[in-house]
């Protein structure tokens, strides 16, 4: 086995250059989320004349959609409500899983089979079905889905967090400050929770990750996000009409969502493999 | 070591699955009240919302406050609906008046169609990729399923599907673009295929990944290290290797038929085929919610259905690996799904 050297030498260069150029993808795609308005000013003015240009039309590098939108503008002004959500989510369920999964990891017993049972519960759930059902009869909105998807994405987050808790509760260091008299809330916070973030923050790029393809679907199906606002999903139903017009319009909006997800995903598991 | 096979203790067995049976019971119940409560979680009138697109006048929605006995108890309701959905009776339609099941029926054929062709492709490539990748590990080879894999995984099926249907049907003519065909067998195949390889990519994806750790998990193993040392051929030790890891990857079967159930309500609309999905998808849009509520029963039966049978499944071809790894394997940290 004297060539495997070399040749893990290059997967981990490819992964690395893999790595880097994920993050300048993220990077670029932050910034159109602060600051929309600098990049792409005026990115819903309608120009109905000049509907369904084609790439590379003067002025509309990526050509105009039906209502004559700029194709490349509502791109950068669509990365916004592409991210809101699926940030939304990885925090809301990064937050119950740091508490129920604290308390079933710290306290065992009774809470911990409770706990359990309705992580195990709510993972056999499938969100994506769960949310389109309730967009479509709660009529609910964009935050609607975000809070499903927060319930029904936190169980990975409370497994985690219970047994990186379970895990360090036996150790030396966490029975020195229950010797010391400290509070559970205080060991938790101060002392357990430092040496697990890694593993959450993980969890968080990934549950980004989901979350981007979950609430994308949901708008290309016509659920969560107002007609004509500027969104991928949605941008990616609008252009289907205009496949044969202008192609650009539905593949750049899948193109752009297909490269942020692989991006996020790329740094998050290249983080989890560097260090874990 | 090579584990052993077909030592099934018939006390145990029949104690897992009955636990697994109660665990699916159990997931199916909360699954239909969450369902059916969904309508009345709504802010409003329940009858509002059952009124669908058609004019709220107040004759209807007192007729519709009948129909579903919207006075009674909640619970009531709930049990007359459970019950009624036993039977596959889930009233009428909104939007045609037709019965439910009826209306459900011939979209459910298609819908298992597709997923059932795309189930074959996602397994047979699939799994042969993650061999490969795993076998010329750090490779320029594994390399690139690697990251198409990442890619399949990452990447949302109607994205994907879209850009599959640009390629290949709108500018190369391979594929049809939309629909099942005129009726026979080989055309809609033919229609089939396209929507098939795009829910495949997603879901076979995944099983690459499982399949490429759990054969390098077995090639760093001491077993395979004596072979070698045996100078047993490369075939036979890949064989043995892929005897031991096939419990790893035959339980992921479960969250991949979950993974296609999912997904197929997004391809089907992207290649406008008549199935589950995209019925679920037009009838969200009409507020038709008897049928949006079966659908999502429906889905969701199968996809739970799916897990527990392949629990049992792998549970009876070797116990032992089952009691080692805990009564179900619930998936690594990044074996997950869109579903």
């Amino acid at each position: 086995m004297s060539a495997s050297t070399p040749r893990l030498r290059q997967g981990a260069t490819l992964a690395s250059a893999g790595f880097c150029i994920s993050l300048g993808i993220l990077a670029v795609v932050l910034a159109f989320v602060l600051f929309p308005e600098a990049f792409a000013p005026n990115a819903l003015a309608q120009d109905v004349a000049h509907g369904g240009l084609p790439a590379l039309s003067s002025g509309h590098p990526l050509g105009t959609d039906a209502l004559g939108r700029d194709v490349l503008k509502l791109l950068i002004a669509g990365s916004r409500s592409a991210l809101a959500g699926p940030l939304a989510i990885a925090a809301g369920s990064m937050a119950i899983g740091l508490l129920l999964g604290g308390i079933a990891g710290w306290y065992g017993g009774a809470a911990d089979w409770i706990i359990s049972r309705y992580a195990d519960l709510t993972l056999s759930m499938p969100s994506l079905l769960l949310a389109i059902v309730a967009a479509g009869i709660i009529g609910g909105g964009y935050w609607v889905s975000v809070l499903i998807m927060v319930i029904l994405y936190s169980p990975f987050d409370i497994r985690l967090v219970r047994s990186a808790v379970m895990q360090q509760k036996g150790m030396a260091y966490i029975e020195s400050a229950r010797l010391l008299g400290l509070g559970a809330r205080r060991i938790l916070v101060r002392h357990i929770f430092p040496n697990v973030t890694l593993v959450i923050f993980v969890n968080f790029f990934l549950n980004i990750a989901y979350g981007l393809v979950s609430m994308s679907s949901l708008s290309y199906l016509g659920l969560g996000v107002s007609p004509g606002a500027a969104d991928w999903g949605r941008q990616i139903s609008d252009g289907r009409a205009l496949l044969f017009d202008n192609p650009a319009c539905a593949l750049s909006a899948g193109a752009a969502i297909i490269i942020t997800a692989v991006a996020v995903n790329m740094v998050g598991r290249q983080i989890m493999e560097r260090s874990l | 070591m090579i584990r052993q096979w077909g030592d099934v203790n018939i006390r145990g067995a029949a104690r897992y699955i009955a636990k697994r049976i109660a665990e699916f019971a159990v997931s199916v119940v909360a699954l239909s009240f969450v369902i059916f409560s969904l309508l009345y979680i709504a802010p409003g009138d329940p009858a509002r919302s059952l009124v669908g697109t058609r004019k709220a006048t107040p004759e209807l929605l007192a007729r519709i406050r009948e129909q579903y006995h919207l006075d009674d108890p909640f619970l009531s309701q709930y049990g007359r609906w459970l019950e009624g959905a036993f039977h596959f009776d889930f009233g009428e339609s909104i939007r045609s008046g037709a019965s439910v099941s009826d209306t459900i029926a011939p979209h459910a054929v298609v819908t298992f169609e597709l997923v059932l062709i795309s189930l074959a492709i996602s397994a047979v490539v699939g799994v042969a990729c993650g061999i490969a990748a795993a076998k010329g590990r750090g490779r320029l080879r594994d390399g690139a399923i690697t990251v198409a894999a990442l890619v399949g995984t990452s990447a949302p099926s109607y994205a994907a599907g879209l850009v599959f249907l640009y390629v290949f049907a709108l500018k190369l003519g391979l594929f049809p673009i939309y629909g099942i065909g005129n009726g026979s067998a080989a055309d809609e195949l033919w229609h089939l295929a396209l929507p098939a390889v795009t829910l495949a990519f997603g879901v076979g994806a995944l099983l690459v990944q499982i399949t490429r750790s759990a054969m390098l998990k077995e090639a760093a193993s001491d077993y395979t290290v004596f072979m070698r040392a045996r100078a047993i051929s490369p075939l036979r030790v890949t064989a043995a290797q892929m005897k031991n890891a096939s419990p790893a990857i035959l339980t992921s079967a479960g969250l991949v038929l979950a993974g296609l159930f999912g997904s197929t309500v997004l391809v089907e609309s992207v290649f406008s085929i008549p199935g589950l999905g995209n019925l679920l998808a037009s009838s969200v849009t009409f507020h038709d919610v008897p049928v949006v509520q079966a659908i999502a029963l429906l889905l969701a039966v199968f996809i739970c259905a799916a897990s527990t049978a392949v629990d049992i499944c792998v549970y009876l071809i070797n116990p032992s690996w089952v009691q080692r790894h805990g009564v179900r394997w619930k998936g690594g940290r990044h074996e997950r799904i869109h579903a």
